[in-house]
């Protein structure tokens, strides 16, 4: 429990970091925006190139993924349920699933990758600087760093779960301090919607 | 209703000697106390706007005479990013809400501290790191950042200097002012007192507020930014790369979408430190408490509309530069509703002359002459004149070193008893404000004029007609300085030695002087009940 | 500073709202593989749109919230708009 310099105890406030937790994930909306500005500013100026890079990725890929944390988003979900029902195992159960889903989107990105680099596609690369028109090279830029920076977003909220299902086990997260357990389903949530964002703009392009 | 705290025992701690688990200098710096925090923002920003000033000051003597005169363009190059580094992100945007913001939010809203204490421990932390990423650019590697402190691309990420470690650093103090502004927000709007509604907020803590937002939404923009600079001079990405197809101008875009908003994170502060001073002054209401915080909202809102006239000359549609002339001049007009407010709060007052009120009527004067000079900036035509002009830098420094520096001199002079406990000399005070006025006009004036007459900004060297002029801009800088000297001996000296003060020397109204000079470590023996009718600055 | 209890979100709606997120994500796919245009875009975003709308309004919680957190999401994302609006201004226009 939070304490104040004296060594009193604070008086447990929900809303206070329901609203932090919300706070903080205008600031990570914002982030990502700044870079959803500059896709949408490049794309405009070049819609050939965007189309034909996008060729590059793989759609289905994409859409496994986008129903991998749609599913993740549902199972975190139903755990602030499972816990205000008193129910710890299911609760535990459920963020365990969120979590595998998890990695398994960070495992489909890295095959996703893999396959970029195993064409010579990379930021900087020979083939990339050589043989694509500059929208494109622009276009996998931003592929990169914003499926990269989506994917470290992910990293942090597997953290922030496996640290509320910690304290779920030891009881310290319950159905009268419920604070923790919502507040890093918003986090997880927000990766979510990042992606919901991300999808259609790298793998819908036909 | 009578707020006021009982007078505590002489031998009961406050939260200056207080002692708790940890001892001496640890005590400070892994102390959870708002008002700690505070000082300890006030001490490091004061240490760097130093160094700051000692830049500003090698810059100005290489000014003194055309040519080569204390250093070669490099090094000037190196020097005016520095500065500006340190001065925009180490000392004016933390500046205020920082110092005291932290000190005082909680009090003037009745609570005990933040919502999140170790959150705002972490933020000044985050601070001293900052810095310290960023001087470490300057001592190590391949010569100090020579970009300018806005970064521009494509020379960010060409130029062979140390820009990662600035780079990052800029980041982790951005990251701090994110911090804060989200604490801030939690405590406004959870732990005001019992009978404290929004309508009898202080305007310090409102402007706070409205401060709060633009440091939250603003900062992460400029974060991603420097991120993709970073990610240009690591991988080669080519977000901003013209050769690879990149706009270095939406850059541009990106950098002032935070960067202008940024300049409300100065000002609203100072202005709402501006607006508890002069009622107390005046020992009159404030002339139109709720027009100054519909203007106070509507300049933060606003303010993210007209960053681009900072790029009127970069290339941007005629269409972008003529919506963004008419939202700048749009923008000044809440600005100059605070200043009709402050100076009718002022008529048929009953003035008390003291130093904070000399900085107060100080700054109103730099202000309006900053922001008049920014209605001419706004203004198409004339900008191609004297963009990238000396007139510009004569702008802005009036505009922040004269409204966020003279209201950080006024809100020192004016919290000072309540936070240390003593009263500063005042004959001391008095004349250090006076020196320190006449310096910054002798500085600042001349370079209006040099701009208009052509001389360049970030150049070291300058054609032989614009001497005269700069010659009495450096004899200004170092009047100025003298000013700053005795200003901060002075302070330093009377907070050791100075004669105890009273609780409440101003007959002040707003709830910190209802508490001991200096406050306890909790503020408040009892948590203020506020009277139903009792309105905002009524707490006696 | 209240302890509020609060409103138990039924499983039912969380299934029914991923059900929800599910067929329009497949709507998506469907409608992009239709060539037409730049409104192709235009209906990718609708669609993304209505999704983040459910994911807000349900999974995080804002419907069974109190009202100044949605204001707060609304006049974020009016924010983010605007912002990139006035950015077009510029590249739309040159």
């Amino acid at each position: 429990m939070e304490q104040n310099a004296h060594g009193e105890h604070i008086h447990y406030d929900a809303e206070a970091s329901k609203i932090g937790m919300w706070l903080f994930i205008f600031t990570e909306l914002l982030l990502f925006g700044g870079l959803f500005i500059v896709y949408s500013i490049y794309r405009y100026l070049n819609p050939e190139a965007f189309h034909l890079a996008a060729e590059e990725l793989n759609t289905t890929i994409g859409a496994i993924n986008t129903v991998l944390l749609l599913v993740s988003s549902m199972t975190i979900a139903m755990s602030t349920t499972t816990l205000q029902l008193k129910k710890k195992g299911a609760t535990l159960a459920l963020l365990a699933v969120t979590t595998l889903i998890g990695l398994i989107f960070l495992v489909n990105k890295y095959f996703e990758w893999g396959t970029k680099f195993d064409h010579g596609i990379w930021p900087g690369s020979e083939h990339l600087l050589n043989d694509f028109s500059q929208g494109e090279i622009l276009f996998f830029g931003l592929y990169f760093v914003m499926t990269g920076l989506h994917a470290l977003h992910i990293v942090i909220g597997l953290i922030i779960i496996l640290v509320a299902a910690w304290q779920v086990h030891k009881g310290t997260v319950n159905e009268n301090r419920a604070a923790l357990l919502e507040n890093s389903g918003l986090y997880w949530h927000l990766v979510d919607l990042i992606w919901i964002f991300l999808f259609p703009l790298f793998y819908l392009i036909h | 209703m009578n707020y006021m705290q009982k007078e505590h025992a002489a031998n009961e701690a406050n939260y200056l000697t207080y002692k708790g688990k940890y001892k001496g200098f640890l005590g400070w710096i892994f102390s959870t106390d708002h008002k700690r925090i505070g000082l300890l923002y006030l001490y490091s920003i004061m240490t760097m706007f130093s160094v700051g000033v000692l830049l500003g000051l090698a810059m100005k003597f290489e000014l003194l005479a055309p040519g080569k005169t204390i250093m070669e363009a490099q090094t000037y190059n190196a020097t005016f990013t520095v500065h500006g580094v340190i001065m925009i992100f180490m000392v004016v945007v933390p500046g205020l809400p920082a110092v005291f913001g932290n000190f005082l939010l909680p009090i003037m809203i009745g609570a005990k501290d933040v919502s999140f204490p170790k959150l705002n421990l972490l933020s000044w932390w985050l601070y001293i790191l900052g810095v310290i990423l960023v001087l470490s650019a300057i001592i190590f590697g391949n010569g100090a950042p020579d970009t300018g402190w806005t970064f521009y691309a494509p020379y960010s990420f060409k130029t062979g200097t140390n820009l990662l470690p600035a780079i990052f650093g800029a980041f982790i103090l951005g990251f701090s002012s994110i911090l804060t502004g989200l604490n801030f927000l939690v405590t406004i709007h959870r732990m005001r007192c019992p009978g404290m509604k929004w309508s009898k907020l202080p305007l310090f803590v409102w402007t706070l507020y409205g401060t709060a937002w633009i440091q939250l939404l603003a900062t992460p923009v400029i974060g991603i930014t420097l991120v993709l600079v970073a990610l240009e001079r690591l991988f080669g990405v080519g977000i901003f790369d013209p050769a690879l197809g990149g706009d270095p101008i939406l850059y541009q875009h990106l950098f002032w979408i935070y960067s202008h908003p940024a300049v409300y994170i100065m000002i609203l502060p100072a202005m709402g430190a501006i607006s508890e001073i002069i009622p107390t002054f005046s020992q009159k209401q404030i002339f139109g408490y709720k027009a100054i915080i519909a203007s106070t909202m509507a300049i933060a809102f606003v303010g993210y509309l007209v960053w681009g006239h900072h790029m009127f000359t970069a290339g941007m549609s005629g269409t972008a530069q003529y919506y963004f002339s008419l939202l700048t001049f749009i923008v000044a007009i809440p600005s100059a509703i605070k200043v009709f407010n402050w100076i009718s709060t002022m008529y048929k007052g009953s003035i008390n002359v003291q130093t904070p009120l000399y900085w107060a009527a100080s700054f109103i004067f730099v202000f309006l002459v900053g922001g008049l000079s920014g209605l001419l900036l706004g203004s198409l035509a004339a900008n191609v004149h004297v963009h990238d002009t000396a007139f510009v830098v004569a702008h802005f420094h009036y505009i922040v070193f004269g409204g966020t520096g003279f209201a950080f001199f006024a809100s020192i002079h004016y919290w000072f008893p309540k936070m240390f406990g003593r009263m500063y000399d005042k004959g001391w005070a008095n004349a250090g404000w006076l020196i320190f006025f006449i310096g910054f006009l002798a500085l600042y004036s001349p370079m209006f004029y040099l701009g208009m007459m052509g001389m360049p900004r970030r150049y070291y060297d300058y054609m032989d007609e614009f001497h005269g002029g700069n010659i009495l801009s450096t004899f200004g800088s170092w009047i100025l300085v003298t000013g700053f000297l005795i200003i901060i001996i002075n302070l330093i000296r009377s907070a050791r030695k100075g004669p105890k003060a009273e609780m409440d020397p101003w007959h002040g109204k707003t709830l910190e002087w209802t508490v001991t000079s200096p406050p306890s470590l909790e503020n408040f023996d009892e948590i203020p009940v506020i009277a139903e009718d009792d309105g905002p600055y009524n707490y006696k | 500073m209240s302890e509020e209890k609060h409103h138990v979100v039924p499983y039912r709606v969380y299934v029914l709202v991923l059900l929800a997120l599910l067929a329009l994500t497949f709507a998506s796919i469907g409608i992009t593989s239709i060539e037409m245009g730049e409104f192709t875009v235009a209906a990718a975003l609708v669609f993304a749109c209505i999704k983040s709308y459910l994911v807000l309004i349900y999974f995080m919680h804002l419907k069974y919230d109190k009202k100044y957190i949605a204001a707060m999401v609304a006049f974020v994302f009016i924010l983010f708009t605007v912002v990139i609006v006035i950015t077009f201004l510029d590249y739309l226009f040159r």
